[in-house]
């Protein structure tokens, strides 16, 4: 794939005028999805997809376009010639754009990771004996996924990673759930079977019938999946300083009124474990670290290139649409094995589902129980809960109402396939809150 | 660039032993164009062609996507979905026969009178910043956009049985909006909220819409929200308009219908449905004002199709008729391992994704109230406008949404408009609650591009048209 990145890259460059600009990137993967449903499979498939991008920069406009690479080297160079033509045509007729980012040349980089993965071949057979007996539904997602940039001045970046992804649920006759995601990159079938046996001894717990619990607030623990799917509303008019500008962040409270999180709470987008490349869509590279929320309070926001030009700012090379890529939120000093007596009374969220802003202004933020979540009394598991909703604001449970945080950092994959593979994880710990409102 | 491919010579160069094969080839490109706050900001053009090859061993269907499109790319794809499906058939969740792809040949047309050539790129900005001049029309408006997007879309599909599909879409999505902010207090208006305009149409849509007067309503209407007051919080009736009913109709009946859901497909990710195979023909889902149909034959409605991806005959069916559940939104596969009745709603996000059961157009049908006589109804109640915020469990019970713009109802009249309105309910108690509906001059056409769903994830398009509607007794409550 990279060769046939860099010889389009290469015929596609040396078609441009002196006064044009041209920045191509590449995504693309060689996957395997299989579906299971009752430990059984109910789909099952391959898929090779690559699209390449083009954003064109002529006569102070930009063109965007799109073409799949189909891998027959004469069709996929006339499909880009054809789109470079059509830019060129377009740029001299749609208005100025008076914030265009210009291409630069500030380095190039290159990053493949290999792997001893699972063999497309061999995957049922590797997965399905260590899910017989229970009531196992969800998803492998495996092999190699690619991307790269390259402009017209020469800068390059390529990054190339296989991995594997099973994504799962374990569920109970009474159709309580376990979630699960054993993800990584060499394939350890010990490893996968003991985690598994620690799913199956999770959904022991979920064998006792599931209780009501009235709407109101309660002191409540969230385990990092919930939390990372809090801090995923962040990257939706949330931490981009565009939202902000725009008026549709719910940011805006920190930046114009100076409300601060608790002092507890700090998140910065951490490049240095490698989930994702640092550079974006532009080629540009990010800092390793980037600081955000320093001890409760707003130190920087995502600003991508546009934004910087648009606004007066200065760019951290963020994503055209500033969502965070690989964030990392502190740990705190709480023991896992102390949470429930901590928690004492209350409610003990392992996961959140269909999370919305109910209002942005106020940072309040609707959604739902899922999965093993259980009501804790006198410091012990009672049973498991049936699914509520809440409605509360991240200035409450990441501000005054937060007691203290986990000390230790779980690293939650990006399991999304919309279109494509994802890359990238968020890393946190889980969180002990003294009041989490209940509203349905 | 779209290439011409023979989808027959390419099922001929196929050489497996499988019970069926077949090949669903889909070209797509999507045109989008957006002023926001007086310069461009999207001229792009990006387009996907591909094909996926389907193969049947064993009672195992197997896949694979590849926009390798030639004899010897399609053959390979063939030889390595047959090792899937052979592989996959030893732990089948149903061991399936050649009926889950009954033989079909026909054509579908978008229908559409002037195509997306007939306006060019420059005439689309003019358009576009025009608009935005007419958002704009306060500097409390601190953001405005105006967009559209042109999506073509083109579908074949051939099969060893004898299928032989083409279909061809033209579609519009357009979208204006207008944020006004007065220190924390931001409020956003827009023309059906979540890009809710969308329709198969082609570029007359800019001679027949009021674009301009549109847009100068939208911004007045941000402004209005501004020096609103916070919507009432309290138990009491709402009518909802249809750009608040579309999102309303999904994420209470669509998903909760779709059989795949019931079958427990979609338990890692989507959810399961608190409606159970048991249900059909005897579950009250709502009042007998109810009356929910899938037809993807509505004209220009966004989710109109003729045949679903696994080739089948998609016709006008009733979902909910007076309030009764009586069909599942199942494709054929659905309808084999449940043993419902159901639908052709077997649909793919594109060529490299396998169909599932989808939504397309889930309509409410319209009723006998005029919108004043569903108004003269409420003594202490809220209209509600466009929705913004939305969310609802994974049994697809609990459900909360947030509109754009509302107004107060008080002794049977329309008054003062509120800001921040939300009503949140439960599934069936909701729709039994329904006291009134529209008639047709209520009615709008709606939906949205972006429903999600499956493993892998997949969005796709649906249509919804709905009257305005009245609801008693439902928790309504404002902003922080």
């Amino acid at each position: 794939m990279e060769k046939t990145f860099n010889i389009l890259c290469a015929s596609l460059f040396s078609t441009l005028g002196s006064e044009e600009n041209l920045v191509l990137s590449l995504s693309g993967e060689n996957s395997q999805f299989v579906r299971f449903n009752n430990a059984t499979v109910r789909q099952t498939g391959l898929v090779d997809d690559a699209d390449l991008s083009f954003k064109f920069i002529s006569n102070g406009r930009t063109c965007n376009g799109g073409i799949t690479i189909s891998g027959n080297s004469k069709l996929d160079l006339k499909r880009g010639l054809d789109e470079i033509e059509r830019m060129r045509a377009e740029s001299k007729e749609i208005p100025e754009d008076p914030f265009l980012v210009m291409p630069t040349d500030s380095g190039s980089s290159h990053e493949i990771k290999k792997a001893n993965g699972l063999a497309f071949t061999d995957a049922v057979d590797a997965i399905l004996p260590a899910m017989q007996g229970t009531d196992f539904v969800g998803i492998l997602a495996n092999g190699k996924i690619y991307r790269g940039s390259a402009n017209n001045l020469g800068q390059k970046h390529w990054f190339e990673t296989e991995s594997f992804c099973l994504d799962y649920s374990l569920v109970t006759p009474e159709h309580q759930m376990v979630k699960g995601c054993f993800a990584g990159s060499d394939w350890n079938q010990d490893e996968y079977e003991n985690y598994v046996n620690q799913s199956k001894k999770k959904l022991s717990l979920m064998q006792k019938k599931p209780m009501k619990v009235d709407t109101g607030e309660y002191r409540t623990w969230f385990e990092a999946a919930a939390v990372a799917d809090f801090l995923g509303m962040f990257s939706w008019n949330g931490i981009s300083e565009a939202s902000l500008r725009q008026g549709c962040s719910g940011f805006g409270k920190m930046r114009n009124e100076d409300a601060r999180l608790s002092s507890k709470f700090s998140i910065i987008e951490d490049f240095s474990p490698g989930f994702c490349p640092k550079f974006n869509s532009n080629g540009e590279v990010s800092p390793d670290s980037i600081s955000l929320i320093e001890n409760g309070m707003l130190k920087n926001t995502l600003v991508s290139s546009r934004t910087a030009k648009e606004y007066g700012v200065t760019s951290n090379f963020a994503e055209g649409g500033e969502y965070l890529r690989s964030p990392r939120m502190s740990p705190g000093k709480l023991n896992q094995e102390n949470v429930i007596e901590e928690l004492d009374r209350g409610l003990y969220l392992s996961n959140i589902h269909y999370l919305n802003w109910s209002d942005n202004a106020g940072g309040r933020i609707t959604g739902l129980t899922r999965y093993a979540c259980f009501w804790v009394e006198g410091g012990e598991i009672v049973a498991p809960i049936q699914t509520m909703r809440f409605d509360d604001s991240f200035y409450r449970f990441f501000g005054e109402q937060l007691l203290d945080i986990e000390d230790k950092l779980t690293i939650v994959p990006e399991v999304s396939t919309y279109g494509q593979r994802s890359l990238g994880a968020t890393t946190c710990p889980g969180i002990l809150v003294d009041s989490f409102a209940l509203t349905l | 660039m779209k290439i011409n491919v023979d989808l027959k010579d390419l099922l001929s160069a196929v050489d497996v032993p499988a019970q069926w094969v077949g090949i669903r080839e889909v070209y797509e490109a999507h045109t989008p164009r957006m002023i926001r706050d007086g310069v461009p900001v999207a001229n792009s053009r990006t387009s996907t062609h591909g094909v996926m090859v389907e193969v049947l061993v064993d009672g195992q269907f197997g896949y694979y996507g590849t926009p390798d499109m030639t004899a010897v790319g399609v053959s390979s794809a063939a030889q390595r979905a047959y090792q899937q499906a052979k592989i996959a058939s030893r732990n089948s969740i149903y061991s399936f026969d050649e009926s889950a792809r009954p033989k079909y040949c026909g054509n579908y047309k978008s229908p559409f009178s002037k195509d997306r050539n007939s306006l060019s790129a420059g005439n689309l900005n003019e358009i576009l910043l025009q608009a935005y001049n007419n958002l704009k029309i306060s500097d409390k408006i601190v953001s405005a956009s105006s967009l559209c997007q042109i999506i073509e879309s083109s579908f074949k599909f051939v099969s060893s049985n004898g299928s032989d599909i083409m279909q061809d879409f033209l579609m519009l999505e357009f979208d204006l909006s207008a944020t006004a902010v007065d220190g924390t207090n931001q409020q956003t208006r827009t023309f059906g909220g979540m890009r809710g305009t969308c329709r198969q149409m082609g570029l007359e849509f800019f001679d027949k819409y009021e674009i301009m007067a549109n847009a100068n309503r939208i911004g007045e209407q941000a402004l209005e929200l501004l020096h609103a007051e916070d919507c009432p919080t309290g138990e009491m009736d709402i009518v909802i308009a249809p750009d608040q009913m579309m999102l309303q109709i999904h994420e209470s009946i669509g998903h909760a219908l779709e059989v795949d859901r019931i079958l427990g497909d979609e338990r890692n990710y989507a959810g399961w449905s608190f409606v159970k195979l048991e249900d059909f023909g005897s579950l009250q889902y709502g009042s007998e004002l109810m009356n929910i149909t899938f037809d993807p034959t509505l004209e220009s409605e966004f989710a109109s199709y003729a045949y679903d991806d696994g080739g089948l005959k998609a016709t006008k069916e009733y979902l909910i008729k007076e309030g009764l559940l009586v069909r599942g939104l199942g494709g054929k596969e659905s309808q084999i391992r449940s043993g419902l009745e159901g639908v052709a709603n077997f649909r793919s996000s594109g060529w490299n994704r396998a169909p599932i059961d989808r939504m397309a157009n889930i309509n409410l049908e319209p009723g006998d109230s005029s919108f004043n006589e569903l108004i003269e109804q409420v003594q202490n109640g809220v209209y509600m406008e466009s929705n913004k915020s939305w969310s609802i469990d994974d049994y697809r019970n609990k459900f909360q949404f947030g509109c754009e713009y509302g107004k107060l109802i008080e002794n049977g009249k329309l008054t003062k408009t509120v800001k921040n309105p939300n009503y949140r309910g439960i599934s069936t108690p909701f729709w039994n609650s329904l006291k009134g509906v529209g008639n047709f001059d209520t009615y709008g056409i709606y939906g949205t591009p972006n429903c999600g769903k499956g493993e892998p994830n997949q969005v796709i398009r649906v249509g919804h048209a709905s009257p305005a509607c009245l609801f008693n007794n439902v928790q309504v409550f404002g902003g922080v």
